[in-house]
């Protein structure tokens, strides 16, 4: 019959006036994002990075610079590296996680923030004392084991370098920097910490 | 002018007009009381026109956002109420430009050649019982005449810009006002018809009950014919934003484009006032003394509502069919509508040429399902054409494939 | 009179430009010039590894991320020689097609938008494909360039509240979905539009090498999922939606009915899926194929055959990544499709044919 279709239609849009609107009303309200968000942040523990500097290599697009020394007393089995200089280029950062996902030592992390503007460009590189001073709340990305005990980075409190690993915190003193990560089984921790 | 003509004209008959004239007769000599009076009304009647524009458009944006299912502009002022004038400052603080090898004192000119008409529609409207600025006993003939006046602005406009695409779509928008120009002028004549006179104060005494049910047709025909004379969806080929023919508008700028915009959107708010007192009984209702005004914009309101919902549901049609439907569909509807009502009111008047409740009733019962038969016939005509496309045999098919097919 | 529609139009989906020969209303001449979105994806490719090449691949076609990662990931799993588990292909398999309903969504929303509906329908869609999106932030950690998969699989698991979300968003979309349907597939209005308007025929569509929604409105069954099955479509059951004029609804009805097929994938594989991995779990990091090995991987994308070609060196990035694009090759037929049409007709007939620009241009 004509004129049924468009009939219909109205009705439809009639009735969608009548259900609660789609909209968040941002900056009052915003989305609530899921922890395995990819954000705009970093979180870097510096306690466990060792400046082997894999997310350097794996970056598509080559933002991050890594200007590591070795450490003053003669590097033994396990030394890390003393880092001098961790920029990222947050401007032209593509927030990829291929950092993440290439870091071995579960030492870097995407955050959960997004708004991540600032007002110059020597603002949009961040330095290794802003990495220090970063607010340590991982989002879950590439990391099963922050999953598997439910953290949630946007609500949860901040979390210490020895709860984030994959493996128990001194998995290193067992094995040779810079390979990837095997399941061991440390018996017992030792008693100086690192 | 002479005190005693004053109060014989008849502007003396509106009470308003009387009020001041009274009030300011105490104090100045009553030619310029008369003036004053006249003045009064006149500037009021303005200034509501373009500010109910102003918040017709806030209404439409709010009212499209929530057919979207979102909230429309809320950030300005409470429920975003200060949104239109929001949008005003920043188009008073464009660049006024006038493009050049343009025609400087007819591209000037268009903001007010199309306003003008405008406001001077609301004259003769009953916005509560009898009170209208002028009661001419041919209202009807002066809307009419008056609304398409504004048909030479776009002309004017398209023309002036020096800007070929301007005058495409100025051209497209004229031959569209003037095909639907017919269809609405027969469908009205229904109207003027039963009520006896062409005055809108004595059509809306003489709906004892609205002519929405008496004069069916009528009212589809007049509500999609101003649909396409207020260039509004589905008839907006003269602003599709995602042609490149911007339309006849393209050159203005700035405060110019503001009033051609607020011209337009007026002239939807001046058409619901007017179908309002055709056809759904403009101040009548319960509490008329009082509420005559509450009424009548209850009823503007909810035609208004009635063109965003359009606007909201159809997409655009192009131009032929715009055409096609207004040459075949609607002025064969009105032109059958005229004749039915033409048989039905010699039939059923008495003596006087007085239409009782209960003639009007009856030619209700005829006319409502006339009506859906007809349109229901008249489109099922229109469309058969379009359906009818041939039917593919040989096409390479790879067998063994689950497949759907189109109807 | 020849006009240009230039590169900044509301309505050409991206970065498109078209030099058209008017003889008053009817379009005589037509002449497509490209290449204002060209960002050397192929060249980029040859200079980063196998895996950082999926953050390219996302950004190509960039309204269906997830597609163009599985065609590139199914070629290089060709180069290595490998499979991905099994978990790991049904989870690819259910993502594509949500994918595929996502971006369907914004081809009818624009396709409607550009009828001019101001954008009722447009909301609509896109309101659906943002609960898509939340469940790809869900598995993924990002909304539109995803890189959820990776050579072998997919990189993460599903966390444990995806599935209840999956459920839920399947129960409201088909409700939503059925009211857009209404709204819009019997609308009169729309099928005086778009009914008759541009019509393709199969030999036209198969010589100009037109694949996808194109192809099949034109009556030709031919979809890659069916014709050589990857991943897990061997164990789907759809059927293939055709036209019958190839115009422009029967465009638009494919694409609408692709999004139901889609729906029923994604629930039966939401049966079928089992608890196992889903990567494979001793891939190094980078990977290095042996010399002078090619492969050409390739999907039923959302908008056509979508299909990488890559030839390998024995290094860590490939020595030659040659794209396939659907949208390109689609547009073989713009002047079959435009000349003898009018211009509101043009708008609406580039929109039913649903090219991407991040896709032609690469």
């Amino acid at each position: 019959m004509y004129g049924l279709g468009m009939a219909r239609g109205l009705l439809v849009t009639l009735k969608n006036m009548t259900k609660k609107p789609f909209t968040i009303q941002y900056p009052e309200e915003r989305v609530k994002q899921h922890p395995r968000f990819r954000g705009e942040e970093f979180v870097w523990y510096e306690e466990r990075c060792t400046g082997c500097a894999s997310c350097a290599k794996y970056c598509p697009l080559g933002i991050i610079k890594i200007v590591t020394s070795p450490s003053e007393s003669a590097p033994k089995e396990g030394d890390k590296y003393k880092l001098e200089v961790f920029d990222i280029e947050l401007q032209r950062c593509m927030f990829c996680g291929l950092c993440v996902e290439a870091c071995p030592y579960d030492c870097l992390f995407m955050g959960s923030g997004f708004e991540q503007g600032r007002y110059s460009r020597e603002d949009m590189v961040i330095h290794v004392e802003d990495l220090r001073n970063s607010a340590k709340n991982p989002s879950t990305f590439y990391r099963p084991q922050l999953e598997q005990s439910g953290y949630d980075p946007r609500g949860g409190r901040p979390l210490s370098w020895r709860e984030v690993g994959r493996e128990k915190w001194d998995w290193h003193k067992r094995e040779k920097a810079g390979l990837r990560l095997i399941e061991t089984d440390i018996d017992s921790p030792s008693e100086e910490s690192r | 002018m002479n005190c005693q003509l004053a109060s014989d004209s008849i502007f003396y008959q509106n009470a308003l007009y009387r009020f001041i004239y009274d009030t300011a007769g105490t104090l100045v000599p009553c030619s310029f009381s008369h003036v004053i009076a006249g003045l009064t009304i006149m500037l009021m009647l303005v200034n509501s026109v373009l500010l109910g524009a102003a918040l017709v458009t806030w209404l439409e944006r709010r009212l499209l956002g929530r057919l979207h299912n979102r909230i429309g502009p809320n950030r300005w002022g409470p429920f975003g109420l200060l949104q239109p004038i929001a949008d005003l400052v920043k188009l008073i603080t464009k660049e006024d430009l006038v493009p050049s090898g343009a025609d400087r004192i007819i591209f000037t000119a268009v903001p007010l050649v199309m306003m003008v008409p405008l406001v001077l529609m609301t004259a003769v409207i009953p916005f509560a019982q009898d009170t209208m600025l002028a009661d001419l006993n041919i209202g009807v003939l002066f809307i009419l005449a008056v609304s398409s006046a504004t048909t030479i602005g776009i002309f004017m406009a398209g023309w002036s810009s020096n800007n070929r695409y301007a005058l495409f779509g100025a051209a497209r928008s004229v031959a569209v006002l003037i095909s639907y120009e017919v269809p609405v002028v027969i469908s009205l004549l229904g109207v003027v018809m039963i009520s006896g006179s062409m005055s809108l104060n004595d059509i809306v005494h003489a709906q004892s009950i609205p002519f929405l049910l008496v004069q069916p047709i009528a009212l589809f025909v007049f509500v999609t014919g101003m649909s396409a004379e207020l260039n509004r969806t589905p008839f907006d080929i003269a602003e599709a934003e995602s042609e490149i023919i911007a339309g006849y508008h393209t050159e203005y700028s700035g405060i110019k484009f503001a009033l051609i915009f607020a011209t337009e959107t007026g002239a939807m708010l001046v058409v619901s006032a007017v179908i309002a007192t055709l056809f759904l009984g403009g101040w009548t209702g319960p509490l008329e003394d009082f509420l005559g005004w509450f009424w009548f914009l209850l009823k503007t309101l909810a035609i208004i509502f009635v063109f965003i919902w359009v606007r909201a549901t159809y997409p655009r049609l192009r131009l032929d069919q715009i055409m096609a439907l207004s040459w075949k569909f609607l002025l064969p509807l009105s032109l059958i509508n005229l004749a039915i009502t033409a048989v039905e009111v010699f039939l059923l008047r008495d003596a006087s040429g007085h239409l009782s409740l209960a003639d009007l009733w009856i030619m209700a019962a005829i006319n409502i399902p006339m009506a859906i038969l007809l349109i229901l016939l008249m489109g099922g005509l229109f469309q058969k054409k379009i359906n009818s496309l041939p039917v593919r045999t040989e096409t390479p098919m790879v067998p063994g494939v689950p497949t759907i097919e189109v109807k | 009179m020849t006009v240009n529609v230039g590169p900044q139009h509301p309505s050409t989906h991206g970065v498109f430009r078209l030099r058209i020969t008017f003889d008053g209303e009817e379009i005589v001449e037509v002449e497509p010039i490209l290449g204002y979105l060209h960002r050397g994806s192929e060249k980029l490719a040859e200079e980063r590894n196998y895996v950082q090449v999926v953050t390219l691949t996302d950004r190509m076609d960039y309204t269906s991320s997830m597609i163009n990662n599985q065609a590139y990931c199914l070629a290089v799993e060709q180069l290595l020689g490998i499979t991905p588990p099994k978990r790991g292909k049904y989870l690819r398999t259910l993502v594509a097609e949500l994918q595929r309903i996502a971006s369907h969504l914004i081809a009818v929303g624009f396709f409607i938008q550009e009828l001019g509906a101001f954008g009722t329908p447009l909301m609509y869609s896109f309101r659906s494909r943002e609960r898509i999106l939340d469940l790809f932030e869900m598995l993924c950690g990002a909304r539109v360039t995803v890189s959820y998969m990776r050579p072998g699989g997919v990189f993460a698991d599903t966390p444990n509240d995806f599935w209840p979300a999956l459920e839920a968003f399947l129960d409201d979309f088909a409700v939503e979905f059925e009211e857009m349907e209404h709204l819009l597939m019997e609308n009169e209005i729309l099928t005086a539009r778009t009914r008759g308007v541009s019509p393709i025929s199969p030999d036209l569509a198969i010589n100009c090498s037109v694949s996808g929604p194109v192809l099949r409105a034109s009556g030709v069954n031919w979809d890659w999922r069916k014709m050589s099955p990857y991943d897990a479509y061997d164990e789907m059951e759809f059927d293939i939606p055709i036209g019958r004029n190839g115009d422009n609804y029967d465009r638009f009805w494919v694409r609408m009915q692709e999004i139901k097929q889609s729906m029923r994938i994604v629930r039966q594989c939401i049966d079928i899926i089992e608890p196992g991995p889903v990567r494979i779990a001793d891939l190094p990091l980078v990977l290095r194929p042996e010399v002078g090995v090619e492969a050409y991987g390739r999907v039923e994308a959302s908008k056509g055959e979508l299909a990488f070609y890559l030839v390998s060196d024995g290094g860590v990035a490939p020595y030659r990544c040659k794209v396939r694009a659907p949208s390109l090759i689609n547009l073989t037929i713009t002047e079959h499709l435009l000349v003898g049409w009018t211009l509101p007709d043009m708008i609406v007939s580039l929109g039913s044919v649903d090219i991407n620009m991040g896709e032609v241009d690469r």
